[in-house]
């Protein structure tokens, strides 16, 4: 029954790219599908080029002077400066932007490592041994995303107040946890329902417990799933803005909210703006990178689907 | 089986109270710091961020540490409302308008200055020397709750070139009808040249702003002394006929979105000729990369039936009631709004960027007067004649010049901003501006009636 999953995967796959050349109604290699590939290819560059534009913008503007990248119409030739990202490092004010950027760093990271701590065990329970009713459960998992952020702000806040967490590390990194969760335990189901079972037959034949299949079946053949989704929830928590501009002021601080610190109502302040939001974003981009060749296995895996 | 899940679980757990508890310890409780440091919320303006740079000077004088949390001014507005309102004490000093202050302080969320002892003890602060309508605007029940780091009032900049060469001889104390004439006189004086910028951007402190003013000087208000709306009698509407028209036939172009920023653009770009705005622009005017420096006279608030129109506005500084570091917080505020510091400022970064309209001795001050030569003066008499206890011909409800000094009014003056706005752009009548106005004002002024 198991080994069956295995080979549908590809097998889906491939039917699927024969359903698509029959519509084409061409044969491989004649000169409408090489039009065809070629059309095709200029649209995915297009896309791409489009969706890139905005970022090129961004870290061009980061490098004009203040009036270069106010400028209306846009000047794109403007001559180069670093000035914003001499600001951003703290040259106008003194303000550093190090404890906000190590505050980013420690909320999405130790976050993230709790969610994957508490998704991995969660989506074992719901896809390898689906406990009773598990759909129900995930539902649940689901719902809690259902109610917008802002709607719970209030509330948040004022916990907050009552047991003193104004203001900690600690209290924003169990919301990210919170926040991210449901979206990590959806993920690595759809990851470990792809793991053939017969794998996990043959662990527990072999005699290892639940902790033994986590650790040495579960770990090593989710892994491009597990980094997938540690990737998102980084994400989201390096980028979350709302709770963290609300429950934190001077210790807690983390790098969005420091970024809209630079943005003012008297005088200019894009290029500035730029500069910080491209600092800011390297991380991501860095983390992206380095976990690519996981990425595009862990994606292709299930989540998107 | 069951076992080693429930292990796992506590196992996880464990980690979350360990990775927790540490990261509580090394972060801090709310309102954070040591016991001789104090934390600052201070809205992202140029003067504010000077004082971050110079802050190092206080801390070794007192050894008293202050951390800043600076934000664009709607977060910071929110940030302070919410910390004041809920009193959570993250932040001891924040930095408020003249708008907020006498209203957090009957809230009592303020500390009023009166009963903290270093302020008592303060003897180089000199109260004397804040402008008197300064202090008064940041009082309430005759007790004082800010010091202002810096102020401002309104007046009316033009292009002395452009007016002289179209014959056009400009008053020191104009009336609204001679502005009018002039600007349908120099309109078009030069290629894309309009008469006037006037702002036409929704909200309580975008268009209103100057609206109101112009309300004031025709003899209308918001509200009478006992809350009736007077948002449809015949001196408002008479104002927003003015206003309105005057926009659409000799205004800027575009003038709906039109900002401070905007308008302050176009008298840069010879855009337009004359422009109704804050004191505080001309340091632009006259900054010297400004194309128009030294081409831009200036003088006092157009008025109609009162002397004086100019509005009142400052950044000021004021203290959480729930802070119990008030006298550190006052030592933070008597440098940053005193004398000593406006020298330290002008010295290192150049007399034109200190923080001004707050002290009447700084306008004494040969070496700002060097700086701030052609718009000092105009300055110093519109702060001087500003009386936000009485802007208008008839006794008000509550201070305020350019507002309504009650919390209803930015939600009431952002509203009804937008309608002005429409009229400007012409898809609205000034009738029906005034009808959604008056209502919205009537059901504000009704909460008032009955206490």
């Amino acid at each position: 029954m198991t080994t069956l999953t295995v080979p549908s995967a590809p097998e889906t796959r491939s039917a699927r790219d024969a359903g698509a050349g029959d519509r084409s109604a061409t044969r491989p290699g004649s000169k409408a599908t090489r039009r065809g590939n070629a059309a095709a290819g200029i649209v995915a560059w297009v896309v791409a080029l489009l969706f890139f534009f905005p970022v090129l913008w961004m870290v061009l503007t980061s490098l004009h002077s203040e009036p270069d990248a106010a400028g209306n119409p846009p000047k794109l030739f403007a001559p180069l400066t670093l000035d914003g990202y001499r600001t951003f490092f703290g040259s106008a004010s003194g303000a550093s932007p190090w404890p906000p950027l190590i505050n980013s760093a420690e909320a999405s990271v130790v976050s993230t490592l709790l969610v994957l701590c508490l998704a991995i065990p969660a989506a074992y329970a719901l896809a390898v041994k689906p406990v009773r009713r598990w759909t129900d459960v995930m539902f649940f998992f689901l719902s809690t995303k259902m109610l917008p952020v802002v709607a719970g702000l209030l509330p948040l806040y004022i916990i907050a107040k009552q047991i003193g967490a104004l203001d900690t590390m600690w209290y924003l990194i169990v919301l990210y946890t919170a926040m991210n969760l449901p979206i990590a335990v959806w993920m690595m189901r759809s990851f470990l329902a792809e793991v053939p079972p017969a794998l996990f037959e043959a662990a527990s034949l072999d005699g290892a417990g639940i902790v033994r299949t986590l650790r040495s079946v579960v770990v090593p053949i989710a892994s491009p799933g597990i980094a997938a989704t540690a990737l998102i929830c980084f994400i989201f928590s390096w980028n979350e803005l709302l709770l963290a501009n609300t429950l934190t002021s001077t210790v807690a601080q983390t790098a969005p909210v420091f970024l809209t610190s630079f943005v003012t109502s008297q005088g200019l302040f894009l290029a500035k703006v730029s500069a910080a939001a491209t600092v800011i974003s390297l991380p991501v981009l860095i983390a992206g990178f380095a976990a690519q060749d996981k990425l595009v296995q862990g994606l292709s895996l299930g989540a998107v689907k | 089986m069951r076992r080693t899940s429930l292990a796992l679980a506590a196992g996880c757990a464990a980690a979350l109270a360990l990775t927790t508890s540490a990261c509580g310890a090394g972060g801090g409780g709310g309102g954070g710091g040591g016991s001789d440091s104090i934390n600052v919320l201070m809205v992202n303006n140029p003067q504010m961020l000077a004082l971050q740079k110079h802050v190092g000077e206080f801390e070794k004088k007192t050894g008293i540490k202050v951390h800043f949390t600076v934000k664009p001014e709607n977060d910071m507005r929110n940030q302070a409302a919410q910390d004041f309102q809920n009193q959570s004490g993250q932040f001891d000093v924040a930095t408020l308008s003249n708008f907020e202050i006498p209203i957090y302080a009957k809230k009592g969320w303020l500390w009023s200055l009166d009963d903290i002892d270093a302020y008592k003890k303060d003897t180089s602060f000199d109260q004397s020397d804040i402008f008197p309508s300064m202090t008064k605007a940041l009082s309430s029940d005759d007790k004082l709750y800010g010091e202002p780091f810096y102020g401002e009032s309104s007046f009316l900049m033009y292009r002395k070139d452009v007016l002289a060469k179209a014959g056009v001889t400009m008053p020191e104390h104009p009336t609204w009808d001679q502005v009018a004439a002039a600007a349908a006189k120099v309109d078009g004086a030069e290629k894309g040249m309009k008469g006037i910028c006037l702002r036409g951007l929704a909200g309580w402190g975008e268009n209103v702003a100057p609206f109101t003013t112009v309300v004031n000087t025709f003899g209308g208000t918001w509200f009478d002394k006992d809350w009736n709306a007077q948002v449809d009698a015949q001196p408002f509407k008479d104002a927003a006929t003015f206003y309105t028209n005057l926009v659409k036939e000799h205004g800027e172009a575009g003038a709906a979105q039109a900002g401070f920023a905007e308008c302050l653009t176009a008298l840069t770009q010879s855009k337009v000729a004359m422009w109704y705005d804050a004191t505080s622009a001309a340091g632009s005017l006259e900054a010297p990369d400004s194309p128009v420096k030294g081409k831009i006279g200036y003088a006092q608030a157009p008025v109609k039936e009162t002397d004086a129109s100019g509005w009142l506005y400052t950044w000021a500084w004021a203290i959480q009631k729930k802070s119990s570091k008030q006298d550190d917080a006052w030592k933070f505020i008597s440098w940053a709004s005193g004398k000593d510091y406006l020298k330290t400022v002008g010295e290192s970064d150049g007399w034109s960027t200190v923080p001004a309209g707050a002290r009447e001795s700084l306008y004494k001050n040969a070496d700002y007067l060097k700086a701030a030569g052609p718009f000092a003066d105009a300055t110093l008499t519109a702060l001087e004649a500003a009386d936000p206890d009485d802007p208008g011909t008839q006794p008000r409800p509550a201070p305020g010049i350019q507002f309504v000094d009650v919390p209803e009014f930015t939600d009431l003056g952002t509203s009804f901003g937008q309608d002005l706005s429409a009229v400007i752009a012409g898809q609205k009548s000034v009738d029906a501006a005034l009808a959604a106005g008056q209502k919205a004002a009537t059901a504000v002024g009704k909460k008032y009636q009955g206490s």
